[in-house]
């Protein structure tokens, strides 16, 4: 392992992202806080609660998921794609560094920031509604493995992009129309049958679910069934990788 | 003594289908400055590419140290040194930040002394602060082999350095590649332009269309494939060449003042006793004579002329 590889990559991307405090973090605050007025404040007042729970509190652990996979695939799918599209990944390539510990220390970044954005937007969300953690470490637990698990998911998108329009369309076509429908203004059990089946097929719902259980003890599918699919997503994203490792798919000509 | 680089039957082909380098052999020594001539489109860069490990072989093999560049990839890279052919670097970073980056990426641990020593070598002390981006083009280019040295290889491979250069920083980089070879750093330097091989290198390596065509070293190669030219200065014009001594390589000048007889060094006859005894014959009166070696330039011309 080159350690200092490791350290070197994961401080440029940190410091990338210092960089860019305004746009990083600052707007997924605003974003955030407009989700509240309108949603939490606007039409809350006029929803009852569910399962016991205030409409504004209800949509915080949504909130937090649909954030944490929207930056921790573009701050990863960037990060990689970025020194491709300027030409600075020559060096990458030239130093003894391997695909494995490439892909450690983009992620990794990546993880961390969106980790930290999802922290500030609890933050911020106590300010709007009373919160409640009933099981913090569950908590801690989903918000690393979602981060994570999406940082490679983005990093993968960012090897296999070719150009700038290639990079957005997953995020904007697949990811965004899977969170706004994975139950994170809403709970599943609202819908009709058909939906509610419908649903079930929908990854983020069984994230937004396990998450939500972690904040107030209650979800929509059983928490052994979120976490099981959140891991299965990992190993997909990590078999992903490995294959693209083996196989050099579009690393180098 | 075992070459530092040694490259065996070395073919690539691009997905395209192009194949850009056909049997490639070539043995690299310790310590010496390499020239890699070849017109655009010659395989310089993909050469060179394949040794740092940013493009793949489709087939043959290179070791570096000793080491196969594939299977112990760490152990070449890290002594290997890399300048590209383009400008390429981020833009938002400082100049101090971007080298320590590149140390840490080879794999070695922090030592802002030697970062200051290769900024000072390069006179890049005082933009330490400063972002990349606001730069000149010359000064990104000391940058990028600033990252190069950043790790003390023991390699340096310079990409057409002086490309688009000013005469003064293409004497400041020659400057620095002798003092750098003075260290016992080995330099591979490719270039289209004859004079930076012949002004650096003490082997010459010509490659053109994927093949290499020719190894040598410099002064052998100059005297080998030289030609030399014989100026004669007249004491009277002349209106033609004398009869007899026209058709041998005579020319004669516009004003009839000066008679030049380019001749073969690798000639067994190079015939200028007999010219001169012809011009002494003939009654042609000399002021003064003189002889010039051809440059690599001629020799270059000729060998990708005739093929091989
Ligand atoms: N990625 C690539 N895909 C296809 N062909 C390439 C690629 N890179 C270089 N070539 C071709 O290979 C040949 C050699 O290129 P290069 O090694 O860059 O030459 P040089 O550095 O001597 O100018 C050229 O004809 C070039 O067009
Ligand atoms: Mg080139």
């Amino acid at each position: 392992m080159n350690l200092y590889a490791i350290k070197a990559i994961y401080a440029f991307e940190m410091a990338r992202t210092g960089r860019t405090l305004m746009q990083s973090i600052l707007s997924p605050v605003i974003s955030t806080s407009l989700y509240f007025i309108v949603f939490g404040a606007a039409i809350g007042s006029r929803i009852e609660t569910i399962g016991g729970v205030s409409y504004g509190a209800f949509i915080v652990p949504g909130l937090i998921m649909l954030m944490l996979l929207t930056q921790s695939i573009s701050n990863a799918s960037f990060g990689i794609y970025f020194p491709k599209f300027t030409g600075t990944i020559y060096e990458l390539h030239s130093a003894p560094v391997s695909f494995i510990e490439v892909v450690i220390s983009y992620v990794g970044a990546a993880a961390t920031k969106s980790v930290i954005i999802g922290l500030i937007i609890l933050a911020t969300a106590a300010f709007f509604t009373p919160l409640r953690i009933e099981h913090p470490l569950l908590m801690v637990l989903f918000l690393l493995l979602t981060a994570v698990t999406f940082s490679l998911f983005g990093f993968i998108i960012g090897i296999w992009a070719d150009n700038f329009e290639k990079l957005q369309v997953i995020p904007l076509l697949v990811v965004t129309p899977l969170t706004f429908l994975g139950g994170a203004f809403y709970s599943i059990d609202m819908l009709p049958e058909f939906w509610r089946n419908l649903s079930l097929a929908n990854p983020v719902v069984y994230l937004i679910s396990g998450f939500r259980y972690s904040f107030y003890g209650a979800g929509d599918v059983h928490i052994l069934v979120s976490l099981g699919m959140v891991a299965a997503f990992l190993a997909a994203c990590l078999f992903t990788v490995w294959l693209i490792f083996r196989t050099g798919w579009r690393l180098k000509t | 003594m075992q070459p530092i680089i040694e490259i065996r039957n070395l073919s690539k082909t691009y997905a395209g289908g192009f194949q850009a380098l056909k049997d490639v052999n070539l043995e690299i020594r310790e310590g010496e400055i390499l020239a890699l001539l070849g017109p655009n489109g010659a395989g310089k860069t993909t050469l060179i590419s394949i040794v740092c490990g940013i493009v793949n072989a489709t087939a043959g093999s290179v070791t570096v140290g000793g080491h196969d560049i594939v299977r112990d990839f760490r152990k070449t890279r890290a002594l290997i040194g890399l300048v590209p052919q383009e400008l390429t670097t981020d833009a938002f970073e400082t100049v101090w930040d971007t080298v320590s980056f590149s140390r840490g990426l080879f794999g070695k641990p922090k030592n802002p002394a030697h970062v200051e020593q290769v900024l000072k070598s390069l006179t890049l002390w005082d933009k330490r602060k400063q972002k990349i981006m606001t730069l000149s083009g010359g000064m990104k280019r000391r940058l990028m082999i600033a990252k190069a040295l950043s790790h003390e290889p023991r390699i340096l491979f310079l990409d057409e350095p002086t490309a688009g250069v000013d005469v003064e920083l293409r004497r400041e980089m020659w400057e620095l590649v002798r003092e750098l070879r003075k260290t016992g750093v080995t330099i591979i330097l490719t270039t289209h332009y004859i004079e930076e091989a012949e002004e650096m290198a003490d082997r010459v390596a010509v490659i053109n269309k994927g093949e290499i065509i020719l190894v040598e070293d410099k002064a052998e190669l100059m005297r080998k494939l030289g030609k030399k030219r014989l100026t004669l200065h007249l004491q009277e014009p002349l209106k033609k060449i004398p009869k007899g001594l026209s058709g041998n390589g005579l020319a004669l000048s516009e004003d009839g003042f000066e008679l030049t007889y380019e001749y073969d060094t690798r000639a067994e006859r190079i015939g200028v006793t007999q010219l001169l005894a012809d011009l002494n014959a003939a009654g042609v009166r000399l002021k003064d004579l003189g002889t010039e070696q051809s440059s690599l330039e001629d020799i270059f011309v000729d060998l990708v002329r005739n093929g091989r």
